[in-house]
């Protein structure tokens, strides 16, 4: 299931700009956790706008009273069975960090994120 | 006796269950020709040739046992997207590089239940985002056919399951798992000149596979026929409570179904799919299929799916949202690759490690997927393409109270050389356009080998059907078969 990154309700609906700029480029990629160098900004922003004009097309689209379709199921979303909220697995930790790159006992280890 | 590298999956069952072949003496063999050829095509990035020996020795005791399983001592390759317990997975890219999954996914899961023996996994574009298998961390795959008037240049096997297609292709396997999220099992399929299944949407469990878009994403089965192609799907499907998106339905008699016939049948021929500039061979070999099936007793339909022509952006604003938030997990701390500087933060060890860890068209499809989702643009975007998605899966319901399957192009064009098509990503997106439709709808979508172009290169065939029809699938796509009567090899076999 995909969301949107903050809700949606405080915020209006914006034009759609006619390409991005530069400080927008370099806001996607800090909330997509990805370091963009300086001069890879420009390219990455040619790149984008291109991709971004071409899907613009999608706006000449008439959707008015069309249900957006959620997830990929062929058929009516037909509401499937829950499973007994039970405990099914666990208890596995050496499994869980095997692959983990700083392994701290029974912990990852991540830089210190409090001052 | 036929060598064991040229055997179908049906006949090597076959000759197996005749006790005139062993899994070792399969096995063995495919392991020769991959140590032959995989330096030249780069089709595996991991071969288990000690395991696979292992598992073909434990194979031949159980035939031996009177326990064979449906694909008893089958060697088959696996596309490097699957989780295999033990054995590193890396989805083609830097920032899996290392990473030994601690479970098996459902699929392989049901393969190794049924008696296959994994021969290593296969290259792909990374996190199976591509068209020509370029994108690989493990570098690109070699598609072991060439130009017959071109000899010279390495053309790409298509993507994102190229190391798959051109496995199956170069008898280095008897058959391969794929995905499919917007034609990766179909494309490639069709540049190798071999046949490929995406099946409907919630045949196959999603679980233990490196998800790129979780309401596309679908696996399926490679192989050199229609019917192998249907008996591997058969021990690949059905229904597992670990993916909840799953169907709870019986797994038919698909490999019975190759035999059907299509008598009877009401084939759609879409109006939308015959695109400006389409290559005349392309529309050539459409006719020629169509006819095909006209000769064997089925009805064509002229029918419309009005929203076609949207499918494509419609794919890339639904695909990258996905995928940005399913690629959000690799961050450096639980699992994969990790980069940092002295004196880094989290925040810095994230941007870093991803920076470093992904390939330039996974970072594009990222940021585009974070833009769309993004505050004030979620409604302008991703809504309004989840409503275009929507009316897409009308156009085909439309179709079905008309007709009983679709049958169109697979592929704009044979394929095209390893350095062609880089340049811009939306070119390289065009490839898709006929096989896009079937995982934006959920519905079954098959490649089957039909010709040759005038470079002697293969092209495929599309045969779409209703969800969970898989059935009728297979039958339009062995009657093609069979009237095709595909035979030309590529140059680059064992």
């Amino acid at each position: 299931m995909v969301r949107a990154h903050y809700p949606r309700k405080p915020f209006p609906p914006k034009e759609l700009p006619l390409s991005l700029d530069p400080a927008t480029v370099r806001r996607i990629a800090a909330l997509a956790r990805i370091r963009l160098e300086e001069p890879e900004v420009a390219q990455t922003q040619a790149e984008l706008n291109g991709i971004l004009g071409w899907i613009e097309q999608l706006q000449a689209v008439d959707t008015k009273g069309v249900e957006p379709m959620a997830g990929g199921s062929p058929g009516a979303t037909a509401a499937r069975p829950l499973r007994p909220d039970l405990v099914t697995d666990g208890g596995i930790a050496d499994a869980v960090l095997a692959n983990a790159p700083d392994r701290q006992g029974e912990y990852f280890g991540v830089p210190k994120v409090v001052e | 006796m036929m060598r064991p590298t040229d055997l179908t999956l049906a006949g090597a069952l076959d000759a197996l269950a005749a006790g005139a072949t062993s899994s070792v003496a399969l096995t063995e063999a495919h392991l020769a020709a991959i140590a032959e050829l995989n330096p030249q095509l780069n089709a595996y990035i991991t071969v288990t040739a000690d395991a696979a020996m292992t598992a073909a020795r434990a194979s031949d005791a159980r035939r031996a046992a009177g326990q064979a399983g449906p694909l008893e001592g089958i060697p088959l390759a696996i596309k490097d997207l699957f989780c295999t317990a033990g054995v590193e997975t890396t989805a083609g890219s830097r920032i899996l590089k290392g990473f030994v999954p601690p479970y098996e996914s459902t699929v392989t899961a049901q393969l190794l239940r049924d008696g296959a023996v994994f021969l290593g996994k296969a290259n792909l574009d990374e996190f199976a985002m591509g068209s020509a298998n370029t994108t690989s961390a493990a570098g690109p795959v070699e598609n072991p056919w060439r130009r017959t008037n071109d000899p010279g240049t390495r053309l790409v096997p298509g993507g994102s399951s190229g190391g798959s297609a051109a496995a199956v292709a170069a008898r280095l396997a008897l058959g391969a798992t794929a995905t499919d999220t917007g034609g990766s099992i179909r494309q490639p399929a069709s540049f190798c000149g071999i046949a490929g299944i995406k099946p409907t949407y919630g045949r196959c469990s999603r679980f233990g596979i490196v998800a790129f878009a979780s309401s596309l994403d679908q696996a399926g089965p490679v192989a050199r026929t229609v019917e192998d192609c249907a008996i591997l799907l058969g021990s690949m499907a059905g229904f597992d409570p670990r993916d909840a998106t799953s169907a709870d339905l019986p797994v038919p008699d698909f490999r019975a179904a190759c035999a059907q016939g299509v008598k009877g049948l009401r084939i759609g021929v879409p109006a939308e799919y015959r695109l400006d500039g389409l290559a005349p061979e392309i529309a050539a070999l459409w006719q020629q299929g169509l006819d095909w099936l006209r000769d064997q007793g089925a009805t064509l339909v002229d029918i419309s799916l009005p929203h076609t022509k949207y499918a494509l952006p419609t794919y890339y604003i639904v695909a990258p949202a996905e995928a940005s938030s399913n690629l959000a997990r690799y961050d450096g701390v639980r699992f994969g690759a990790r980069v940092t500087e002295p004196g880094s933060d989290l925040r810095d060890l994230y941007e870093r490690t991803r920076a470093a860890g992904f390939g330039a068209e996974v970072r594009r499809r990222i940021l585009i997927g974070t833009y769309v989702l993004s505050a004030g643009y979620y409604d302008a975007y991703y809504l309004k393409a989840q409503k275009v998605r929507a009316l897409i899966r009308r156009d085909f319901e439309q179709a079905w109270e008309r007709v009983d399957a679709i049958v169109t192009p697979a592929t704009p064009s044979a394929a095209f050389g390893i350095d062609e098509k880089q340049d811009d990503p939306v070119t390289m997106y065009l490839n898709d356009v006929f096989t896009v439709t079937a995982n934006l709808a959920g519905l079954p979508g098959l490649a089957v080998p039909a010709g040759l172009d005038a470079q002697g290169l293969p092209l495929g065939l599309q045969v779409i059907g209703r969800a969970f029809d898989e059935e009728t699938v297979f039958a339009v796509g062995a009657a093609i078969e069979r009237a095709a009567k595909f035979s030309a090899l590529p140059g680059m076999r064992a």
